[in-house]
């Protein structure tokens, strides 16, 4: 072999930057959502550090309206890898009641996500997280450096971030900073794919097109998950074949109408897609550059 | 339909198979605000279909809301990135593109042009193949290109296109393009530069960015993308000697102890000897381990895990090497240095140094000259401020292990980080190590620190007072002196004044100075404790970071860091030199609080403010510290 492929140096760096953040920082932790990002950032894991299980923990900020599908496929995961998994909810909100009908999906992920995110980094005094970021997702990330330095209160400074050059990072950092790290930093979305595809990892079934309940809500469409899903008059589920492209809260993330039930399938309808990842995701849509605020305010 | 969609049709397998066998070239666009670089990027995305239908409708909407293009499509808005700078119209940071063809995968760092931050190119710069040079063709070879150029030739990219944009402003003429190459050639060779392409070109219409189109056909080279998709991809370092430096230990269990690191260069098989540096021990590779398998060999860029066939003790920092060529290992080294922060960077004061995997202090000993990056003149200098690039000396506290930064990026380039704030503040290349005067040695002397510490009955240690001046420094420690000189101590009180008087009376009040007074002062108190005396050090020490420097001299306990703190009025108040009044009227430059900093300990032993402690309490509390810390005892004090 002489020449790597463009999965192969990306795999390489990957497994670099995990390395570095283990040798160097005290305690770090995985920040594991499920998706197929994290599928690929934890299979990268347990790569770079074979024979060994990553020293580190996985950890879901669970805002409790994931899918049940995405509950099961990752506590399915940490067992079949025998790994550990610290799950950590907003204590707050759910003492509010919180939830994205309710208090609509700003405020939602406000609480149970941005919040509940700093509240467990915080309890457990991990000094680096590891995030499934790509910078291809979103302009503001475009900037975003791999190793990305946060103050005592989780906040990013674009004005604070350290120059990254070479394959040399800085993860030294002053009392009550902590780093957020982003190892995918370089992968585009069908990198992702086709990564998964080559190494055939395993990803949550919403990701294929199966016979599901949606309702259409503001041109999106909705799975109904659960009995809290609150129907409007005359409204009635239906099966429709759908699948997901990015997966979150259930009443958050739109499905497509889609066939596509195998790996290349998905694949296909990707390159012939003509709507980014984001898209389905309703969060982004508030404002155009509402990805850079939150970020400020320390959500990923 | 996005790019690299014909032919999946049926057959996704086989398209998936051809992506998988693509490479990766990563290149830099570097221009001048006005060049159009985010216009020429955000037309390869354009262009290269990578663009989607919510991203063009956002992109519609924008161009015709803060747009340049008079409502057409301004493709400069999908690149520029963040809310402050698509307020301003520039951009102010590195950002990184992906785009794919056919035949490859790009990543392509976008860099600024503006003066101020020349870092952020030389980031950008650091891990590209190639760079893209942007010329307007109105305006023709500027001082900024020369910058860039000069930036791009620094960092070690062999090969460059400059790019002649803007060109349906000239109305395509070829021969406004043939003396822009004139030009560009003529300075290029002084740079070293050679592998350069030309193409003229408009981001704006896409005329030779990814179609020749037909407006001028007296080009007869590559279209950009043409350019791109053919490059030979990285430097040939898999040819390299083998160079593995170690990131970390792995050893799960008794049977298994591997060492992990990316191949910086060369490759390596199961049964090569190889040799660990710096210490210089030998062994065979028994395993070469990638993800959960056993390797036949690795290559430069790979990640792995190596086993070795002997028990040695290796650490994170370590390079492995192939034993027949060994990684030379040197603590003295002439650098290049770009310095990325706004605190300058002063000879003398310790920063730590990464480079591969390993981190040590590094102190620059001599500033050789600066580089005018417009004009490439050589400057002296005597400190280096944000984005200027030296010539300097680095001594290491520790041997590293390295190559020459021409030979080898992963492990002749470094960065520098401060120790204090902790942010990389500078980067830098190895350029030539400087061999030590062999004859000097350590000379091994039969009486040490304990035995002369033991004949006069004491622990050796260090009190250092800093505060302002007039903070009432010098009036404590002459009375914590004469307590302890009562008390049978043999003392000895170094004052910021008399010692300006003798060793430093060479120093100034520059920073630079200011840093090498204190690292004098430092060396001596540290002889002094040496000696066995208990060493009083009264000045005014501003900069944390020396004070830390000095701190590092000494054993665990034995730096006790005194803070003398006075408020900046009441010091002025009381001027007991005139000092103040001086510095006021401007009759003195440098006058630490005036108008140079003071940077208060964040955790000094003893905290005395003066507001509410006389000297004599103070000083009382000194000496109630010494005795906490257990520094002076009074049941063994030599009584004659």
């Amino acid at each position: 072999m002489n020449r790597l492929s463009h999965l192969e140096k990306l795999e390489a760096e990957s497994i670099h930057i995990m390395r570095e953040v283990v040798a160097e920082c005290e305690h770090p932790v995985m920040l594991y959502s499920i998706g197929k990002d994290s599928s690929v950032m934890l299979h990268l894991a347990m790569k770079a550090f074979y024979p060994a299980k990553p020293p580190f923990p996985l950890m879901h900020i669970d805002t409790t309206w994931k899918f049940r599908e995405m509950i099961a496929f990752r506590d399915a995961t940490v067992q079949r890898l025998g790994l550990d998994l610290l799950v950590h909810i907003n204590p707050d909100g759910v003492a509010m009641n919180v939830g994205p009908f309710s208090h609509g999906s700003a405020v939602h992920t406000d609480i149970m996500k941005t919040q509940g995110l700093k509240q467990a980094l915080d309890r457990f005094g991990f000094d680096a997280a590891f995030g499934g970021a790509r910078r291809d997702e979103e302009k503001s990330r475009a900037k975003e450096r791999v190793f990305s330095i946060r103050s005592a209160q989780h906040r990013w400074d674009p004005k604070r971030q350290r120059p990254e050059l070479w394959q040399l990072y800085n993860a030294r950092k002053s009392k009550g900073e902590s780093i957020r790290v982003f190892p995918l930093s370089n992968w585009t979305e069908l990198d992702i794919w086709q990564y998964i595809h080559q190494e055939q990892i395993p990803i949550v079934p919403l990701y294929f097109a199966a016979p599901r309940p949606v309702v259409e809500r503001d041109g999106a469409l909705i799975m109904v998950d659960d009995e809290r899903m609150p129907l409007h008059p005359g409204e009635k589920p239906q099966m429709r074949s759908v699948r997901f492209r990015t997966l979150g809260c259930y009443p958050l993330t739109g499905a497509i109408e889609s066939t596509a039930d195998t790996l290349p399938g998905i694949i296909e309808e990707m390159l012939l897609s003509t709507t980014s990842e984001r898209q389905g995701r309703v969060i982004d849509k508030d404002a155009n550059a509402s990805m850079e605020q939150k970020k400020q305010e320390g959500y990923f | 339909m996005r790019a690299g969609t014909s032919g999946i049709g049926g057959d996704v397998m086989a398209y998936l198979e051809a992506q998988g066998r693509k490479d990766l070239l990563r290149f830099i666009t570097c221009g001048s605000v006005d060049d159009g670089k985010s216009t020429l990027i955000g037309r390869l995305l354009y262009e290269s279909h990578m663009l989607f239908d919510d991203q063009l409708s956002a992109l519609q909407s924008d161009s015709k809301k803060v747009g340049t293009q008079g409502g057409e499509l301004d493709f400069a808005l999908l690149v520029d990135g963040l809310a402050a700078e698509r307020e301003q119209g520039i951009t102010i940071d590195v950002a990184y593109r992906f785009f794919a063809t056919e035949k490859r995968k790009y990543i392509v760092a976008d860099t600024p042009g503006h003066e101020q931050y020349t870092r952020n190119m030389v980031t950008g710069a650091s891990t590209a193949d190639v760079a893209v040079i942007l010329i307007d063709a109105r305006r023709g070879v500027l001082t900024q290109t020369r910058r860039h150029s000069f930036l791009v030739s620094l960092i070690g990219i062999r090969r460059v296109v400059v790019a002649i944009n803007k060109m349906d402003l000239v109305a395509y003429g070829a021969a406004v393009a043939q003396r822009i190459e004139a030009d560009y050639r003529a300075f290029a060779q002084q740079l070293g530069l050679t592998d350069i392409t030309f193409i003229p070109l408009s981001a704006l219409r896409g005329d030779n960015v990814i179609e020749a189109g037909t407006q001028m056909p007296w080009y007869q080279g590559p279209t950009l993308m043409q350019f791109l998709e053919t490059v030979p991809v990285g430097q040939s370092t898999a040819d390299q000697p083998f160079r593995l430096p170690v990131q970390w230990v792995n050893r799960p269990n008794q049977e298994f102890r591997g060492f992990a690191g990316r191949v910086a260069s060369g490759s390596v098989a199961p049964g090569d000897a190889v040799v660990v540096l710096p210490s210089g021990r030998s062994s065979r590779v028994a395993r070469v381990v990638g993800g959960s398998n056993d390797l036949q060999s690795a290559v430069a860029g790979q990640s792995i895990t190596l086993t070795l066939t002997d028990e040695i003790d290796i650490s994170r920092g370590d390079v492995i090497a192939k034993a027949a060529a060994p990684a030379p290992v040197a603590d003295q080294f002439d650098a290049t240095v770009v310095w990325m922060s706004e605190e300058p960077l002063l000879p003398g004061r310790p920063y730590l140094l990464k480079c591969g995997t390993r981190t040590l202090t590094a102190t620059v000993t001599a500033i050789h000259h600066k580089t005018d990056v417009n004009t490439l003149a050589q400057n002296p200098a005597r400190q280096l401020e944000l984005n200027e690039i030296a010539s300097c000396r680095l001594t290491l506290d520790r041997p590293l292990a390295y190559d020459l930064y021409d030979d080898n990026h992963d492990t002749g380039g470094f960065i520098l980080i401060d120790r204090i704030g902790n942010g990389t503040v500078g980067a830098g290349m190895l350029r030539a190590a400087i061999a030590r005067d062999n004859n000097l040695r350590w000379q091994r002397l039969d009486v040490n620190k304990q035995n002369r510490a033991a004949q006069k009955g004491q622990k050796p240690c260090v009190l250092w007072f800093t505060g302002l001046s007039g903070a009432g420094k010098s009036t404590i420690a002459n009375l914590v002196e004469k307590r302890l000189f009562e008390m049978g101590r043999h003392t000895y009180l170094l004052d910021g004044d008399n010692v300006r008087h003798g060793l430093n009376r060479d120093l100034g009040f520059s920073d630079t100075d200011r840093v090498e007074n204190i690292r004098r002062v430092a060396e001596v108190s540290r002889l002094m404790s040496d000696a066995g005396l208990i060493v009083l050090v009264s000045f005014i020490s501003p900069f944390r970071s020396e004070r830390a420097m000095a701190r590092e001299l000494f054993g665990a306990g034995e730096f006790i860091e005194v803070f003398v703190d006075t408020d900046l009025a009441e010091a002025e108040r009381r001027d007991p030199k005139g000092l103040y009044r001086k510095a006021r009227s401007g009759e003195l430059r440098n006058f630490t609080g005036i108008d140079s900093p003071y940077e208060p300990p964040v955790n000094p032993e003893l905290h005395i403010r003066t507001a509410n402690t006389t000297a004599e309490e103070a000083a009382e509390q000194v000496i109630v510290q010494l005795r906490q810390a257990g520094m002076i005892d009074v049941d063994a004090v030599f009584l004659p």
